[in-house]
């Protein structure tokens, strides 16, 4: 039994080198980037199939909207440019300056997030629903709009949590609770959001878990992988913007 | 710990130039839903030929892809563009079908 460990313990370092020289992580973040942007890319089909074959695709969105999109736009390629900062100074070993590019990462992720359910509120106000709108006849609008909008909604969220668990580590956790209950309690009861706001609930029970089953200090490979998806949730919204608000402009 | 710069190869300067460029493109797509010149086909195909071009800015540059070795960046772009080809051939053709013949 002796003999058995100790020649498993003689191969740590003998492994052949990664055939894409990198770590495996970042290759898992690729592999799993790759598999969401087809599932981005079906909701993106269906929406750009739907608007230009229907001719009476209904086109609700006027000034305020677009300006509204166009902010939103920017705080994500904004968001993208702090995230690109915060590699490079967790790559030079500057803490300090990682975590506060991370929490401006943060900011401008929530100040999108904020600024979409303002925007999705404005809709739902207006009596459109997922299988319904008042502009025409097209009930796939509703149908396509929520649900591709709603996926990256999604998944701008599971972000910022993600960066706030690199940034803040254990911190974090009271902060996301605190969000979570300020977003509830603010929030009308009829609005969807509402319940939306669960999604911070969830994500505070998930990295709990994950936080204090595996502790650990997030080093710089860290701050990258999770710079890839928030990197990977910008480029999204660069077809997402034009295929959905640009293509559907009342002006 | 490194130097990001010996890693990627990019500096603070190319991340701002890139970022200028993600808003200016941005600008563009936003003047063109404006103006409305252009028929909703061929409005498509501009705004998708100037997503793609910010796609390929934020992959290369902000994910670094550009730095990655050449068989790690032909891999992820060609399988990923296959799948979409795919997806385009059958999607777009199918959905014609139903539009054309109209089948339920």
């Amino acid at each position: 039994m002796a003999t058995v460990q100790h020649a498993v313990h003689d191969t740590h370092g003998a492994f052949e080198p990664s055939l894409f020289g990198t770590y495996s992580k970042k290759i898992g973040m690729w592999l799993f980037l790759a598999s969401d942007s087809l599932t981005f890319g079906a909701l993106l089909f269906a929406y750009s199939y739907g608007r230009i074959s229907n001719p009476a695709w209904p086109t609700p969105f006027g000034k305020e909207s677009i300006a509204n999109a166009t902010i939103m736009t920017a705080c994500l390629l904004s968001s993208s440019l702090t995230m690109v900062l915060a590699v490079m100074a967790a790559n030079r070993g500057d803490r300090a300056w990682t975590r506060n590019w991370l929490l401006a990462t943060m900011f401008f992720g929530a100040a999108f997030t904020v600024l979409h359910a303002m925007e999705w509120t404005r809709l739902i106000a207006d009596k459109m629903t997922p299988s319904g709108n008042p502009w025409s006849s097209v009930p796939l609008f509703g149908g396509t709009f929520f649900t591709l909008t709603g996926m990256h909604m999604l998944h701008v969220t599971i972000g910022v949590i993600y960066l706030g668990v690199i940034a803040l580590r254990k911190k974090f956790l009271p902060v996301l609770l605190g969000l979570w209950l300020i977003g509830w309690l603010i929030t009308p009861a009829d609005s969807i959001f509402h319940i939306g706001v669960h999604v911070l609930l969830i994500g505070a029970i998930i990295s709990a878990v994950i936080l204090f089953l595996k502790p650990k200090d997030y080093d710089a490979e860290d701050v990258e992988v999770s710079g890839l998806y928030w990197h990977f949730v910008d480029l999204v919204w660069m077809f997402i913007f034009p295929l959905v608000y640009l293509m559907s402009t009342k002006v | 710990m490194h130097d990001v710069t010996a890693v990627h190869g990019e500096s603070k300067a190319t991340y701002l130039w890139v970022w200028a460029a993600l808003l200016l493109l941005t600008a563009v797509e936003v003047v063109l839903a404006y103006r409305q010149v252009l028929q909703p086909v061929q409005m498509l195909e501009v705004l998708l030929v100037l997503s793609v071009v910010k796609a390929g800015l934020i992959t290369m540059y902000f994910m670094h892809l550009k730095s990655e070795l050449p068989r790690m960046r032909w891999l992820l772009t060609v399988s990923v563009t296959a799948c979409f080809v795919l997806m385009w051939i059958f999607f777009f053709r199918d959905a014609d079908r139903i539009v054309t013949l109209g089948v339920k």
